[in-house]
C-alpha cells in the first residue's frame, strides 16, 4: 500500500462551505450562510480574473434593474463526486420587467455578506432585454459542470 | 387572447409581430424572443442557459495528480 499526494476532496468541499481559515478569517454577524448576490455587466466593461469585488462600474442600467443585481438563491449545499467540489444556486436567475438596451454579456457572483467580494463571472452572448424577461439558468449541479468547481 | 408587457404597456400579442431565435454553443443555449409594433420593437426577453462554465482552481489538479 503506498500513500497518494492529493488536495483531500473533503477540504475542497470545506473551501466552498466556508469551513478553513487558512488567512485570517472575517469578522462574521451570525452563523448563517453568507448571502450571494448576481449582477450583470455591460460588454463593455472589463470584468474577470482580476476582479476582486462588485462594483457599479460597467453594471448595466435601466428600468427594473436595481443596482446590485439579485440575490442567487442557495438551497443546496456543496457536495463532491469523485476530487471536484462543487457548488450551483438552486435556481435560475430571473431578473424581471426590466428594459436594458446597452449589451450586456456577463454576470458577476460576489458575495454581499462579505464586503461585495467577487466570487466568479460567468460571460455569454451579447444581449439587450426591452420590457422583458432576462433568465440566465444555471448548468446541471455535477462534478463535470457545477457553476463553481474545484478540480 | 394573450396580452404582451410592452414599451407602450400592455398589449395583444395578436396586434404584434413576433420574432424568435435560439443559437446553441458549447458554453450556452440561448432564446429570444421579439415583439415588434408598427416596425417598432416593443418588447424582448432572453433566456440564457449556461452549459459549461471553467473550473476554479485548476492549477489543484497538478497537486492531485
Amino acid at each position: 500500500m503506498a500513500n497518494t499526494q492529493a488536495m483531500c476532496t473533503s477540504f475542497k468541499v470545506e473551501i466552498l462551505g466556508g469551513v478553513h481559515a487558512i488567512g485570517t478569517p472575517p469578522t462574521r454577524g451570525s452563523t448563517a450562510k453568507d448571502t450571494f448576490k448576481a449582477a450583470l455587466f455591460e460588454d463593455t466593461a472589463t470584468l474577470g480574473a482580476g476582479t476582486t469585488a462588485y462594483s457599479v462600474s460597467g453594471e448595466v442600467s435601466g428600468a427594473g434593474y436595481s443596482a446590485g443585481g439579485i440575490t442567487v438563491s442557495n438551497a443546496t449545499a456543496p457536495t463532491s463526486t469523485g476530487t471536484t467540489a462543487y457548488w450551483t444556486p438552486s435556481a435560475s436567475l430571473t431578473y424581471s420587467n426590466v428594459t436594458l438596451t446597452t449589451p450586456f454579456d456577463a454576470v458577476l457572483i460576489y458575495n454581499s455578506s462579505q464586503g461585495d467580494k467577487a466570487v466568479a463571472v460567468y460571460t455569454f452572448g451579447s444581449q439587450t432585454v426591452t420590457s422583458g424577461t432576462f433568465i440566465l439558468t444555471m448548468p446541471t449541479n455535477d462534478a463535470s459542470t457545477g457553476l463553481l468547481r474545484i478540480a | 387572447m394573450a396580452t404582451i408587457t410592452t414599451t407602450r404597456g400592455e398589449m395583444d400579442e395578436a396586434d404584434l409581430t413576433k420574432r424568435e431565435g435560439a443559437v446553441e454553443t458549447d458554453h450556452e443555449f440561448t432564446k429570444w424572443v421579439e415583439y415588434w409594433f408598427e416596425n417598432e420593437l416593443v418588447h424582448r426577453s432572453v433566456h440564457v442557459h449556461l452549459k459549461q462554465t471553467p473550473t476554479l482552481f485548476p492549477e489543484l489538479e497538478k497537486i492531485n495528480g
